[in-house]
């Protein structure tokens, strides 16, 4: 695979034509919008959060592929975590994407493990991150990011 | 302006290959492809001609200039003063003390606003910009009206990028202090009547700035038959370093003007009491200015004066139309911004395919294009779209990279399928 095939493989391809999880929750605990000025791109996420998991998130917004499918597969891994657990695995997708050396840990990873592709691409990093970044605001309880 | 010279010279110097020769960036390569540079509205390549002067000025006859009674600050002094001249014949301004050096265009409207603005908006006032300003073309104005209590009003443009003059004329009275406009549209590519514009806002007395920052490299500009206040732009989009840019004001304006900032070489006599400020233009270049930069900036007139601003624009007309032919050659693409009067500036969508993902795959093919809102956000609200991808030429562009784009383009297609 070359770098291009390796950033834009087909799950994130398919995440990108059908973002699961995509829309409002009739009812959230915590709500954050991110943004990134750079581009323009927008998110808003909303999580309802019982007995400390995450019973349900749901995104919103207009973004490129990366961040797109980044948001739709985030949404996928952190349902049924634990507030403790998304902060875990956010640091963990973080040292993927930008860390070069950063060994990928395909078991702890799960599907993230697609957004390794990333790193070859310095100016992608804030589009795969913004929605994580956006997560962890909403959990901290401010409701606005920014990629700057 | 001397067309007839250069038109005589089209032949002889628009061997493209000469041309590409004189920019060392064209001959290289990125990600193992020949780079295929059409990004020219966010900045344009350098010629060698260009780094030549600022690495001569570095080896042989640096310093600090209006400073030493020594030899080479005064020849420093007089490099730099001359490029004060060049600028002064090539916009057709009357005084050279009427072109004060910037860092570019952004900070040239900020000094107006601030200088300028300061004194001349009051309360109640207006000031009036078009839908298509560049992020620097509005923000300071938001910011004067604010602290003012004046009022910014915006006129509005047709689905082709077009100005609406006829708003316009709806939009001026006497309460209007001020139109800012841009020459060229740095995401549309229109090229707006100013003529017509500055006629009409001086009708009702205001004041104007033009933001030529897309138009000089392009279209011959005179100060005197245009009649504007203020006309602003970046060296960097004209073959010049980054860093240096141009406000030209009329002079009586200047001469009223306070301070933008202060310090030193813009007095005439500081005491601890008080400080009488230099004359016009070194009021307002306070501080040691971007000297080797103002040098490359000469340099970079110079070069284009002599391949010829026309045989420039002429060029780049062939490569508009062969690019917004090409291009229009894709299914899904659609472009944004089809005036009748265009400079060579494409911004397109392609489908539904977000212009970063379009940007990074073309990157991967050597093709540097501009994705994102360019700095213009009111305007693609205007469009209710958040962003495109922007290809942009400038005269050593050629049809065959016009061909990489859209081959690129073709590939982008095929992998969103
Ligand atoms: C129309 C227009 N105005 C103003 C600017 C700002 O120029 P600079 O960033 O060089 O100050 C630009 C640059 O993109 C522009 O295209």
């Amino acid at each position: 695979m070359n770098e291009i095939q390796q950033l834009y493989q087909q799950v994130i391809l398919d995440h990108n034509k059908s973002p699961r999880n995509y829309g409002h929750l009739p009812e959230c605990s915590h709500k954050a919008d991110g943004l990134n000025p750079l581009c323009g791109d927008h998110i808003t996420v909303e999580l309802y959060v019982h007995d400390g998991i995450i019973q349900d998130i749901r995104f919103t917004g207009a973004g490129c592929a990366i961040s797109t499918s980044s948001a739709s597969i985030m949404t996928t891994v952190l349902k049924g975590k634990t507030a403790e657990e998304a902060e875990r695995i956010f640091q963990e997708f973080h040292g993927v994407v930008t860390n070069d050396d950063a060994v990928i840990n395909e078991e702890s990873l799960g599907k993230l493990a697609v957004f390794a592709g990333v790193r070859e691409f310095p100016a992608r990093v804030k589009c795969a991150s913004l929605a994580w970044h956006t997560v962890h605001a909403a959990l901290q309880g401010e409701q606005e990011i920014s990629t700057e | 302006m001397n067309i007839l010279a250069d038109e005589k010279n089209v032949e002889s110097l628009f061997s493209i290959d000469d041309i590409r020769k004189d920019f060392p960036e064209l001959s290289r390569y990125v990600h193992n492809r020949p780079l295929c540079y059409l990004d020219n509205a966010a900045s344009t390549l350098k010629p060698q001609t260009v780094i030549d002067v600022i690495a001569d000025f570095y080896t042989s006859g640096y310093s600090n200039i209006h400073r030493g009674v020594y030899l080479t600050s005064q020849q420093a002094t007089e490099r730099y003063e001359n490029v004060r001249s060049i600028i002064a014949e090539y916009i057709g301004a009357q005084h050279t003390s009427e072109i004060v050096f910037t860092r570019g265009a952004t900070e040239a409207i900020n000094l107006v606003a601030h200088s300028w603005g300061e004194y001349a908006i009051k309360e109640g006032d207006e000031i009036l910009i078009t839908t298509m300003e560049h992020h620097a073309n509005i923000v300071p104005w938001q910011v004067l009206c604010e602290k003012k209590n004046a009022q910014l009003r915006i006129i509005p443009i047709n689905d082709s990028g077009e100005i609406i003059l006829e708003e316009f004329e709806k939009l001026l009275s006497e309460k209007t202090k001020l139109v800012s406009c841009v020459y060229a549209s740095n995401s549309l590519g229109t090229i707006n009547p100013i003529q017509s514009i500055i006629q009409m806002a001086k009708n009702v007395g205001a004041t104007v700035l033009i933001d030529g920052a897309q138009a000089i490299q392009h279209i011959p500009v005179n100060m005197q038959e245009l009649n504007c206040d203020f006309f602003v732009f970046s060296g960097h989009k004209l073959y010049a370093p980054s860093g240096t840019g141009v406000l030209y004001g009329k002079k009586a304006l200047l001469q009223a003007m306070p301070p933008y900032q202060t310090g030193g070489d813009m007095i005439r006599r500081v005491t601890f009491e008080k400080t009488t400020y230099a004359d016009i233009p070194a009021r307002f270049e306070a501080g040691t200015p971007n000297i080797e930069g103002i040098i490359g900036l000469g340099e970079a007139v110079r070069y284009v004066q002599k391949c010829g601003l026309a045989a420039i624009a002429e060029r780049e007309a062939l490569l508009l139309e062969y690019g917004t032919h090409r291009l229009m050659e894709i299914p899904d693409v659609r472009i944004w911004g089809t005036a009748k009067e265009k400079v060579a500036v494409i911004s397109f969508t392609l489908g539904a395919i977000h212009p970063h993902d379009i940007g990074s795959l073309l990157d991967r093919e050597g093709i540097a294009v501009r994705a994102g809102h360019h700095c213009t956000q009111p305007l693609w609200q205007r469009f209710a779209i958040n962003s495109t991808t922007r290809a942009s030429f400038a005269f050593y562009n050629t049809e065959q990279e016009i061909d990489t784009l859209v081959d690129g383009l073709k590939n982008v297609v095929s992998l969103f399928g």
